[in-house]
């Protein structure tokens, strides 16, 4: 393969080879001497009073060395766990949290206790023995119940159950309303969701007393956050905390946030002087590792006849759990987000964050882009039905289709060609013919339905400017370095960090196509604060190669420009009269006068350098992208809804999207593949629900909580549509959520529009046979 | 209280003393060292930890080590000689099969039982010998085209193992 030709190869990844012979390194993988487990007691209450904790019996079980409470814990660990603004600048009740309970806990699953043993199942022995005397107090587990005045409080010391109130105002909503010929509403519920990466969490641990550093292993999206975060809360120089993640078992945004393991178990190696180490269990996880989703919409969206679109006023009820998450109010860009691919007069988006008796919420995969496109679309067809227009022409008539496209809140979306996506999703599952075998069907009492949704989404995060206040002061760019070897190979850093999606093929192959290299001769480093520049910004928010791609790539340029001028003293010549192919610089004009970028490389350490240049051949570039990248694309689903049985059978899935320029078509497909499975979920399956009256929670397994087999999945049909980002010079977006996003409107859409005959409009999520049996059984009385 | 169990992994024949209660997957990763062999559940539902006792596919989470008394396992490690790939590996990496990893090896030993005893199944025949492994990134439809490529390739007899990295 030529080397400049990587860009846009399907290379098979070089991570595969450790992971299908089972030499990957996960967490639980690293078995250090000494190592001592942990286990977490957790509170079976959704709230209450902690009266008493008696060690004695646990402390005396064999192997155990020992039992540590909130007591032990705060004369370790300083401060209270972070919360961002993100979205939401001006909190109003944001309750203190420390990664353990003291005298209350506020959630079911809340850490309480932990025993430190020999073996893992002494230390869960151990746990069982430790005696916790609860007072009950009363919860409250719905968050739109939360609201009501005088209700249940979710901290017994808050003022209220508010977390954020806020309205963002996108034109004159009562103008655009006001010259409406339709109107019409809904009630939208995004459903709670664990995340569940296959690998749960853990975290490693090992404090060394001798030289007081600390270096934690853990399973995370995000290192140079967390050590940041941990090695505040340590007291410890950030200099002296490393955190390592190796090969990351899945993240899919729940493993963004520093978890109260993070610090419990670097504490406890500090209060030991021996590694430790706690691994969650799938219980676990399902009950603690931060949920997504759990949001109430209230829409109304105001149109013309024609299928103008006006107006759009909505507001998110958002059920934060017992505490803020450290990013949960990301999740707030659903309101920012939620007119879409469409030009609107005016929309008025309020988004309230209510504090619960629950787990916290925080980023899940799309956070925020799924629930506003599927808002967004639910509307458009709500508009398309009431007013009797194919929803594929009222998306056409309200399409943006000037670009740099400004939305209602200002922001500037970089790209796009929502027509091109549509049209060829629409030739893709040949529309009009479902649309005849559709009418054929209904005619025989079967129930077809077809379902769009044309999306887009903010993505890429920085730039540094709008996303300094989001992070609470740190801007999200993102740092990359490159380093020549001597003997000519190349390590590049960067401080985004995979769990899955491919970067040490993806990145390796731009920085190999940007110097001109073999792509065996580049290895690709992250997820090790102790490597790489000072700081990394971490993989989320379908960041990675539209920033750490970027980055690489800027690092990679300084390299080359430095080579070039290196090999112009050796070449005797201008470094403008240097043309650089295939890895060689060569004097135009003289085919005997060149050098590989390697020789360069050498000489670079070497002793023949033109005067003022330094040695070495390296760079730490840092990417501050002017905007963040927006793509976009169609869906279309078509599904039979069973009469009888209320059971959604998925007969078609089509995809086009738009993520610009590709690295690796084989990545893209998958991460679509990947994300429109979880969409699906979402629309079809995953629910994770909590009994109202008792506030525990009913779905704690993966019996209860319904993760999609192989054989819930179809076949998705996909293809693409390229339109270059202007936002950088690779001219790439984000697709990693992208099938997320756009999914779960069109499976409902499609769903909706088979059960119109019957009079249904809207189905909420997870559309269970039981939910759709019952809609029909009230339909049809 | 600790037991006497004779087994053999991955080909080796082991006699080791261990307490009744520890699990398979504990033993195969901690005492073995093959860590290939993932706990993604404990309630086995996940497949992480499919391994093969006498050529059926096991979750080890959900057995005991001293119930393997007498028994062959093969775990991911040991699907084919060091150095070299089993035609399920090298069609789940060409086909990318994979993501994040860690379902992968499951999937691979649960894959491998399956052709076994089938060795060209339909869509639907692969989905009921692979239901009971979880995947949160593929979305599945590339472990399913691995599957078939993957059969077929062994039933085309091309199924010489490949070399690693190769």
């Amino acid at each position: 393969m030529a080397v400049s030709q990587l860009i846009g190869a399907r290379v098979q990844r070089r991570e595969d080879p450790r992971l299908i012979t089972g030499h990957g390194r996960f967490i639980e993988d690293r078995l250090p001497v000494g190592l001592l487990h942990m286990a977490v007691v957790r509170s079976p209450h959704p709230h209450a009073r902690i009266l008493r904790i008696d060690k004695g019996a646990a402390a005396a079980a064999p192997g155990v060395l020992a039992v540590l409470t909130a007591e032990d814990f705060h004369k370790q660990l300083q401060g209270v766990m972070p919360v961002t603004p993100s979205f939401v600048p001006e909190k109003k009740f944001v309750p203190d949290r420390f990664p353990i309970a003291g005298d209350e806990s506020c959630f079911q699953g809340e850490p309480v206790a932990v025993v430190v043993a020999t073996d893992r199942y002494l230390a869960a022995d151990a746990a069982e023995l430790v005696r916790v005397e609860y007072e009950p107090l009363p919860a409250v587990v719905d968050p739109e119940e939360a609201l009501r005045e005088g209700t249940h409080l979710a901290h017994v010391d808050g003022p209220d159950n508010i977390g954020w109130d806020m309205t963002f105002e996108g034109g004159d909503i009562e103008a655009a309303f006001a010259r409406a010929e339709v109107r019409v509403t809904e009630r939208i519920l995004q459903q709670r969701l664990a995340p569940t990466p296959m690998e749960p969490r853990g975290v490693l641990a090992d404090y060394s007393p001798y030289d007081d550093r600390l270096t934690i292993w853990l399973s995370s999206q995000n290192p140079h956050f967390i050590r940041l975060f941990i090695s505040g809360a340590m007291g410890l120089p950030e200099s002296r905390v490393r955190v390592v993640s190796e090969d990351v078992g899945g993240g899919f945004g729940s493993k963004i946030s520093p978890y109260p393991e993070d610090y419990l178990v670097p504490a406890a190696s500090r209060i030991l002087g021996r590694p430790v180490r706690w691994i969650e269990t799938r219980t676990e996880s399902v009950l603690t590792t931060y949920h997504g989703r759990g949001q109430v919409f209230t829409a109304e969206a105001a149109a013309m006849r024609d299928g103008t679109l006006l107006g759009l006023r909505l507001t998110q009820v958002l059920d934060l759990g017992a505490y803020h998450g450290t990013f949960g109010a990301f999740q707030a860009c659903a309101c920012l987000m939620a007119g879409g691919v469409y030009r609107w007069q005016a929309i008025q988006a309020r988004t309230i964050g209510v504090l619960t008796n629950k787990v916290p919420t925080d980023p899940y995969r799309g956070a925020g882009r799924p629930e506003g496109t599927h808002l967004c679309e639910r509307m458009v067809d709500r508009v398309a039905q009431e007013i009797g227009m194919d929803p594929a022409d009222l998306r056409r008539k309200n399409f943006a289709r000037e670009f740099p496209f400004v939305n209602n809140f200002g922001l500037t979306y970089d790209s796009g060609n929502y027509d091109g996506s549509l049209d060829r999703a629409l030739e893709l599952v040949e529309y009009s013919s479902w649309r005849r075998r559709q009418e054929e069907a209904r005619k025989q009492g079967r129930l077809i339905g077809i379902g769009l949704s044309t999306w887009v989404e903010i993505c890429g995060f920085g730039p540094s400017q709008p996303t300094a206040a989001a992070t609470g002061g740190i801007s999200l760019v993102e740092a990359a370095q490159i380093r020549f070897l001597p003997s000519g190979s190349v390590a590049a850093y960067v401080g985004t960090h995979a769990q899955g999606q491919g970067h040490d093929t993806t990145f390796s192959q731009i920085v190999a196509d940007t110097l001109g290299m073999p792509l065996e001769m580049v290895e690709l480093r992250h997820g090790d604060t102790a490597e790489g520049p000072s700081f990394g910004y971490g993989t989320y928010g379908s960041r990675s190669l539209a920033v750490g791609g970027m980055a690489l790539h800027k690092a990679a340029v300084v390299v080359r420009d430095k080579a070039r001028n290196l090999a112009a003293h050796l070449l005797e010549a201008s470094p403008d009269d240097l043309v650089f192919e295939q890895g060689t610089f060569a004097v135009k004009g003289d085919p005997t006068a060149h050098k590989t970028i390697q020789e360069v490389a050498l000489a670079a350490y070497g002793p023949n350098l033109p005067t003022g240049m330094e040695h070495g051949l390296e760079a730490v570039s840092y990417f501050d992208p002017p905007n963040f990248v927006w793509p976009f694309g169609a869906h279309i689903c078509v599904v039979e809804v069973d009469r009888d049985t209320g059971a959604v059978a998925l007969q078609r899935y089509v995809a086009v999207d738009d993520c610009g320029n590709v690295i690796n078509p084989m990545i893209v497909e998958g991460q679509l593949h990947g994300g429109i499975a979880q969409g699906i979920a979402q629309a079809l399956f995953e629910e994770i629900a909590y009994d109202q009256e008792s506030g525990l929670m009913q779905t704690g397994t993966l019996l209860d909580y319904l993760v999609p087999t192989i054989n819930e999945i179809p076949d998705l049909t996909l293809d693409r549509t390229v339109t270059p980002s202007p936002t950088n010079e690779l001219g790439v977006k984000g697709i990693g959520e992208a099938g997320t996003i756009a999914s779960s409107a069109a499976v409902i859409n499609a769903i909706c529009d088979a059960l119109s005959p019957l009079g249904i409009h809207h189905v909420d999520m997870p559309a269970s046979p039981g939910r759709i049996w019952k809609l029909i059984q009230e339909a049809q009385s | 209280m600790a037991q006497t169990v004779r087994l053999a992994v991955n080909g080796v024949a082991r006699v080791e003393e261990v307490e009744p209660r520890l699990l398979l997957v504990h033993f195969l990763r901690e005492r073995c060292g093959l860590t290939g062999t993932h706990v993604g559940c404990d309630t086995s539902q996940c497949g992480a930890c499919t391994v093969l006792c006498d050529g059926a596919p096991v979750k080890s989470c959900t057995m005991l080590t001293v119930q393997a008394e007498g028994m062959a396992i093969t775990t991911i490690e040991g699907l084919a000689p060091p150095g070299e790939m089993h035609p399920l590996q090298t069609a789940f990496w060409e086909s990318h099969g994979l993501q994040c990893g860690f379902c992968t090896p499951g999937f691979i030993m649960a894959a491998s039982a399956l052709l076994a005893e089938n060795p060209d199944p339909t869509d639907e025949e692969l989905g009921r010998g692979l239901e009971g492994n979880l995947c949160r990134c593929t979305g599945y439809v590339n472990i399913r085209r691995a599957v078939h490529a993957a059969a077929k390739a062994i039933r085309e007899g091309s199924a010489a193992p490949t070399a690693v990295g190769g």
